[in-house]
């Protein structure tokens, strides 16, 4: 019924709009389609709760931009590129979409890139990791806000160094993500002086990770590098916990680890672990605001992944209302010109690659007696300047930057 | 040595080769709650991934909100569980009995699906944390590889409840008559057996013995919705291995199938996923019935 209304208010302004003051945003409606994981391994870290972002996104937002109504439109990816690019495809084709968002897994964001790319439309990745997305895989449109494989490397990864921890092995999601948090690690621990004694790539999703530690112990490393995310995480943490690894004297770094990660964990497994975050909701007055309100409406503090979304589509609209024209390359311009400055970043800069830069935060998950309530489970060690964790410009590959 | 002449160390492989053996208990206990109920209702049972995830989720929520502890849970869970499979046996897969196979599968996925849906929206797709009963918590070393109490509870466990089926099916009269059921059901209902009773309660136990693997499984993995989804083609291959139906074939394949993964997962990780359907071609080209099936 929703869905019906909607279309059915975008009809009416369709008609009304026709040589009125809108002339500029096509088809009289700026439509957004965020597309994300609603069912599997990330929908917790992404899926549902991106929805609800992006539409408080538009609430907050009044509405209406540039005299347009804005709509959200959302689907289930399924973690299939695939089915991700013939749904982007559709709704660019036939549903007057202007913006793609969220698009967590590498993958799905690498196959809707082709589609925004070929349909001239704006990509809005939160959720999908791979710092190729803004070098060697890179488009003019595609927008990358909440953190990258680079600047978790940069996070957990030299902060363990630091440490001593300085010999290394890796578990790693076999797929694009998996590899590029892998490679983006182990530039950092080389360049710390450290070394990494080996990997195992296990398939993506697994559910036991016994075995994969039990190499890990075996390879004597230090460290035990987590290259993968959500559920696989989970599990590879309990494995290690269950087979004696920690006590034994190996350290576990996660190096994509997310609130919701911990949360499904619970802190007396979590505790110790540092990870590199994007956002915490309990930074400031204006995250814990903006936080509570969501946690309202979800039952969950957000993850970064869904606290970008929010973000991204705010700064799309603020282009949009700026220039008063939903025209791709006319609004990225304006989107690299103006700071992001919310709740999520300050000061945030868009650069020419795509590259969302701003500060990133390394945390260390509470002990159950640091706690004082639910969702409190992160003490934030350091902040990350944003150069630092995404490295310059100069340093991206990216073609067309 | 044959481990050293592969590059690998004995701790290595032997480690391996136990975990493999851990986790063919769980392939053997589902895929022999799948084996039974194939035989007597012919019913290739896509939900079974589903109720063991159900099991999992019935002594988690058993311990949140009745306080119950994990002994009790993994009585309670199966019976719940086994309960709940009696009660889709009466109301949909006995009105498809007598049709084609392809009806079961369908009514079953798609219940699968339901259930699965249903719970990812209830709690989320991380799952919930259910941790190992204190007096299970631990471990002892091997000499090779650290082994938890838990999984060697697991396995235990998973020997008994197979090898107690294993007899009440091949060597009492409830299995003869259930053998019958399958065999010739009108022949036996002609004899005074209540064979419609028999077949729901076999479902009944099939289903149990997927939730028995679910309550194992909690504290293993997380309690999370999607834990069957992910294993259930696996188990269903198993069982094709070991041939439809057969009691026998699907403990033995399932244990086997466990140790073959385990080493994958030493010489090529990437293909562990894999190489269980692997078996499956080959031995559907050689032997078509599978390893212990009977050919008609």
């Amino acid at each position: 019924m929703k869905f019906l209304k909607n279309f059915m208010v975008g009809v009416s302004v369709l008609a009304l709009s026709a040589g009125a003051a809108q002339a500029e945003i096509s088809d009289g409606v700026v439509k957004i389609g965020v597309l994300t994981d609603m069912s599997g391994t990330y929908s917790d870290v992404a899926g549902p709760g991106t929805v609800t972002a992006a539409e408080m996104a538009i609430e907050d937002f009044g509405g209406t931009v540039a005299g347009a109504p804005i709509e959200v439109v959302s689907a289930d990816h399924q973690n299939k590129a695939d089915v991700a690019a013939n749904k982007a495809r559709e709704w660019g084709d036939t549903q007057q979409v202007d913006a793609f968002a969220e698009l967590v897994t590498t993958s799905v964001a690498m196959a809707v890139f082709e589609v925004a790319k070929q349909q001239n439309k704006i990509a809005l990745v939160s959720g999908a990791a791979s710092s190729p997305l803004t070098n060697d895989a890179c488009i003019p449109s595609g927008l990358h806000w909440t953190y990258n494989t680079r600047a978790l490397a940069v996070g957990t990864g030299s902060a363990i160094v630091k440490e001593g921890g300085d010999s290394w092995y890796f578990l790693t999601a076999d797929y694009a993500f998996g590899e590029s948090l892998q490679r983006d690690v182990t530039a950092v621990v080389e360049a710390g002086g450290g070394k990494v004694l080996g990997a195992s790539k296990h398939p993506f999703p697994a559910s036991d990770f016994s075995s994969f530690v039990l190499q890990a112990q075996a390879s004597g490393a230090k460290i035990i590098g987590l290259a993968n995310a959500g559920g696989d995480t989970i599990n590879a943490i309990k494995a290690a916990n269950e087979f004696g690894i920690v006590s034994a004297g190996q350290k576990i770094a996660g190096l994509l680890v997310f609130l919701s990660d911990v949360h499904a964990l619970g802190l007396e497994t979590a505790q110790g672990l540092l990870m590199t975050a994007s956002f915490y909701w309990d930074l400031n007055d204006e995250t814990r605001a903006w936080s509570q309100r969501f946690y309202e409406r979800t039952g969950k503090m957000p993850t970064g992944v869904q606290a970008g979304v929010y973000s991204s589509v705010t700064h799309y609209l603020k282009a949009i209302e700026a220039t008063g024209t939903d025209d791709t390359d006319t609004v990225v311009a304006k989107m690299r010109e103006m700071p992001v400055d919310d709740f999520f970043a300050q000061n945030g800069v868009l650069r020419s690659d795509g590259r969302m830069v701003h500060d990133m935060y390394l945390a260390e998950v509470k002990s159950p007696e640091e706690s004082t309530g639910p969702w409190d489970y992160l003490k934030i060690v350091r902040v990350i300047p944003g150069e630092e964790a995404y490295g310059p410009l100069s340093e991206s590959t990216c073609p067309t930057k | 040595m044959f481990s050293d002449l592969l590059g690998i160390a004995p701790q290595v492989l032997f480690g391996q080769l136990l975990l493999g053996l851990i986790n063919g208990s769980f392939y053997a206990v589902l895929s022999l709650g799948l084996a039974v109920i194939f035989g007597l209702l012919n019913i290739v049972n896509f939900a079974h991934g589903a109720l063991y995830m159900l099991g999992a989720f019935a002594a988690w929520l058993l311990g949140k909100y009745l306080h119950i502890d994990y002994w009790g849970a993994l009585i309670l869970a199966p019976l719940i569980v086994g309960f709940i499979g009696v009660v889709l046996d009466r109301f949909l897969l006995r009105r498809l009995a007598g049709v084609d196979h392809l009806y079961g599968l369908l009514l079953t996925f798609g219940l699968a699906m339901l259930i699965e849906g249903l719970f990812v929206k209830m709690f989320g797709a991380s799952g919930q944390p259910f941790a190992a009963p204190k007096a299970l918590n631990g471990g002892v070393n091997l000499g090779f590889m650290f082994l938890p109490y838990y999984r060697a509870w697991v396995v235990v466990a998973s020997l008994v409840v197979c090898a107690v089926t294993w007899y009440v099916f091949e060597r009492t009269k409830i299995g003869a008559y259930l053998r019958a059921g399958t065999e010739n059901p009108k022949l036996l209902q002609a004899f005074g057996v209540n064979v419609p009773l028999l077949t729901t309660l076999a479902y009944g136990y099939g289903v149990a013995l997927a939730a028995f693997a679910g309550v194992l499984a909690a504290p293993i993995t997380q309690v999370n919705p999607l834990m069957g989804s992910n294993l259930i083609i696996v188990v269903f291959a198993v069982v094709v291995i070991g041939g439809m139906g057969s009691i026998m074939g699907a403990i033995v394949t399932g244990l086997s199938m466990g140790v073959v993964e385990g080493l994958t997962k030493v010489f090529w990780p990437e293909a562990s996923s894999t190489i269980i359907f692997i078996v499956m071609a080959i031995v559907l080209v050689l032997r078509p019935a599978g390893l212990f099936g009977r050919t008609n």
